[in-house]
């Protein structure tokens, strides 16, 4: 049963990713990035970790996705169609991907991992919110500094300049 | 904390993690416009998360590191795509193309 729903889960991610990098229209693309990330945090749930799932939903499925959306249709990409890749580029894409995904498989099933002892623990959300909030304190608070200054940033470099228009 | 048996063994999220971490470098080598390639990139981000937290959930219950990792994964490409989105705006308003094999200006 759990094998079942993993597969469809690993169904939904792998066909999401294959459609982000293959569809031809832009905005078709980035409705398959919703899925495969949608599918991502069905993978969260199978790992018990109930908190990264709906965190992955909030933030992916909704505020990354929506600005993705937004910078499309401001670059006009619509009306101009995605060109297809030069052959020798796609060539040398497919090259450097399948040999990773080639390097990455071998190792996976050559190496014997220890302390897997096949049972996976859940990790409830009071446990994390305690060791975000304790442990790792700082590097909390500097992920929001980092935030604020992204933000702030991002509003700097896209701003309308005087006698300028979209 | 309480554990629970799985039947799934941890060889298959690393290996779907794998998958999707190809698919994303296949996209960002192939893809012209630069806002197809910072969704590559999200690909790639999405596969580290998931590789972190399977290794944290089946062999190192305690210190559950990958997990926070993998929050301050997201935070960063949060970040990260704001900021990359008005980067690319900005060249698109400059020079009036998002492609990013015609942004060549610093080729010689």
């Amino acid at each position: 049963m759990t094998q079942a729903f993993f597969d469809l889960v690993a169904a939904v991610v792998i066909v999401g990713a294959l459609g982000v990098v293959m569809a031809r229209s832009t905005v078709y693309a980035a409705l398959f990035l919703i899925a495969s990330l949608l599918g991502v945090a069905g993978v969260y749930v199978l790992l018990a970790t109930e908190f990264l799932a709906l965190v992955q939903l909030l933030i992916y499925g909704g505020a990354v996705t929506v600005l993705l959306l937004f910078a499309l249709m401001l670059t006009h990409v619509r009306d101009l169609r995605e060109r297809a890749p030069e052959p020798a580029q796609r060539l040398g894409a497919l090259l450097a991907g399948g040999g990773l995904l080639a390097g990455f498989i071998t190792m996976v099933y050559r190496t014997r991992w220890p302390r897997d002892n096949g049972t996976i623990t859940s990790i409830d959300f009071n446990t994390i919110g305690n060791a975000l909030f304790n442990r790792w304190a700082v590097p909390f608070e500097i992920a929001s500094g980092v935030l604020l200054v992204a933000l702030v940033g991002a509003v700097v470099i896209a701003m309308q300049e005087e006698g300028e228009h979209l | 904390m309480t554990s629970v048996p799985q039947e799934i063994p941890l060889e298959q999220f690393i290996v779907l993690s794998a998958i999707l971490f190809s698919i994303g470098v296949y996209g960002v080598l192939s893809r012209r416009n630069a806002v197809l390639v910072v969704m590559s990139v999200e690909l790639m981000l999405n596969a580290v998360s998931i590789n972190m937290v399977a290794f944290a959930v089946y062999t190192a219950p305690t210190l559950f590191v990958g997990i926070i990792f993998a929050i301050f994964i997201i935070t960063i490409a949060a970040a990260e795509v704001g900021l990359a989105l008005a980067v690319i705006l900005r060249v698109f308003r400059n020079r009036g193309t998002a492609n990013i094999d015609e942004i060549d200006t610093l080729k010689w």
